[in-house]
């Protein structure tokens, strides 16, 4: 079968890929770009690892079609941290021991950041629901809240 | 084929193998199946809309909270950036959350196909799980809502035992309008997950026709509710449950929808 030529944007960068038609953009970005930092768990958009960003609106990457990306703005947890200078919420959640295996921690970054930039100021109750769609099972959520909420406090200036 | 809109469903059973197609078309890209509109004074909303954007949509959701609701029930953030009301009909779930306010609305789903065009109410979109009535080489294109007359409200609620991420074990989606007395002038009644498809359920916006949706008129929706209901016993409910928790969740649904309808001028 002809594999599908496709050219899209990932973390500001112009790139292309090769991929099958059924391949998922999860697929894509892990196995024809090497960008291994988003992660898969369930693969059917229920536990939130996958999470990225496309064209500003967070998405589970395993529920979208590779071929979908064409012309899209991609964002990745690889482009995070600008160099060796990592993102606030990234040092949040080391500072608040926020993960444990860290197969979650991808996604959750990604998603509390899309949230933080739509609402800088959120209560714990608006991050406990929009990151309802984050699954981990290692660290009852706790010390992800807290860092969520700390990270917003640092990025506000408060 | 299979049509392609979110993928919230499609890629799972294509991941499945429930779902094998030769030729997946994504229909995206059509412009009328993305936009929100007004026309002919009602709302004109693609079946393409995510359910994000049907959200975020401001007035929208002043004129219609109660779709807004089950647009907000349907599965993560991750998952409302993509899943779409249309295809949340198509998929044709009996516990479908986006379909009984579309129902109460008085929704109709216009569909286009190699014969042309026709609108169908949405209460008889859905013939039964997973089955639609689209024909050979028909697609929903969107959802037409009448004009929304002053002081009518909407609400859909639906008993899960946890708040996210789950699935309806009963959904109600209560419509109605009031008069310049507060005398409910206008209801329809939706339930969802208590049967094969979301049911319309005339005996119970009955109940509220005529009443200023006073206790003795939700003891009578109520009850209507639970008459209605044909529901299956399964892990997530028995029948009796279903039953019972029908007529409790259209009334909740009820005083929710008189409040906005309050609100709403």
């Amino acid at each position: 079968m002809t594999r599908n030529h496709v050219s899209t944007t990932v973390n500001g960068d112009q790139v292309e890929f090769l991929c099958e038609t059924q391949q998922t953009l999860l697929e894509a970005l892990r196995d024809e770009l090497q960008l291994t930092g988003t992660k898969e768990g369930c693969g059917t958009g229920d536990c939130g690892a996958c999470s990225v960003m496309v064209d500003g609106r967070l998405v589970c990457s395993c529920l979208m079609l590779a071929v979908e990306a064409e012309g899209k703005a991609i964002e990745t947890i690889e482009g995070m941290a600008k160099g060796e200078k990592l993102h606030p919420l990234q040092k949040k959640f080391i500072e608040h021991a926020a993960l444990q295996c860290g197969i979650c921690t991808p996604g959750i970054l990604i998603a509390a950041r899309s949230l933080l930039t739509r609402n800088p100021d959120p209560t714990e109750s608006e991050v406990r629901f929009w990151l309802a769609g984050n699954l981990c099972r290692c660290t009852g959520y706790h010390k992800i809240i807290d860092a969520v909420l700390d990270a917003a406090r640092e990025m506000r200036g408060a | 084929m299979a049509l392609l809109a979110g993928g919230t469903d499609l890629l799972i059973q294509l991941r499945s193998g429930r779902a094998d197609p030769e030729l997946v078309v994504d229909i995206k890209a059509i412009a009328e199946m993305r936009a929100i509109a007004i026309d002919a004074g009602g709302y004109c909303v693609g079946a393409g809309v995510t359910c994000m954007e049907l959200i975020e949509h401001e007035a929208f959701a002043r004129s219609w909270p109660g779709i807004v609701d089950g647009a907000k029930y349907i599965g993560s953030i991750q998952v409302k950036g993509r899943a779409t009301l249309g295809g949340n009909l198509c998929n044709a779930s009996p516990a479908a959350d986006g379909v009984p306010s579309l129902i109460a609305a008085g929704a109709l789903a216009c569909i286009a196909g190699p014969q042309g065009r026709r609108e169908v109410p949405v209460a008889e979109f859905a013939t039964g799980p997973g089955k639609t009535l689209l024909a050979p080489g028909e697609l929903l294109v969107s959802f037409l809502l009448p004009k929304r007359e002053p002081h009518s409200g909407d609400a859909y609620l639906r008993f899960t035992p946890r708040t996210e991420m789950d699935i309806a074990v009963v959904g109600a989606a209560v419509n109605l309008t009031l008069d310049g007395k507060g005398v409910c002038s206008q209801a329809r009644v939706s339930l969802g997950a208590v049967a094969a498809r979301a049911l319309l359920v005339p005996e119970a916006a009955a109940a509220l026709i005529g009443s200023k949706v006073d206790a003795a008129a939700l003891a009578r929706l109520s009850a209507a509710a639970s008459a209605a209901c044909r529901p299956i016993d399964d892990k997530r409910g028995t029948k009796e449950f279903r039953i019972k928790v029908a007529g409790v969740m259209a009334e909740r649904a009820a005083l929710i929808a008189l409040e906005r309808a309050g609100r709403h001028n």
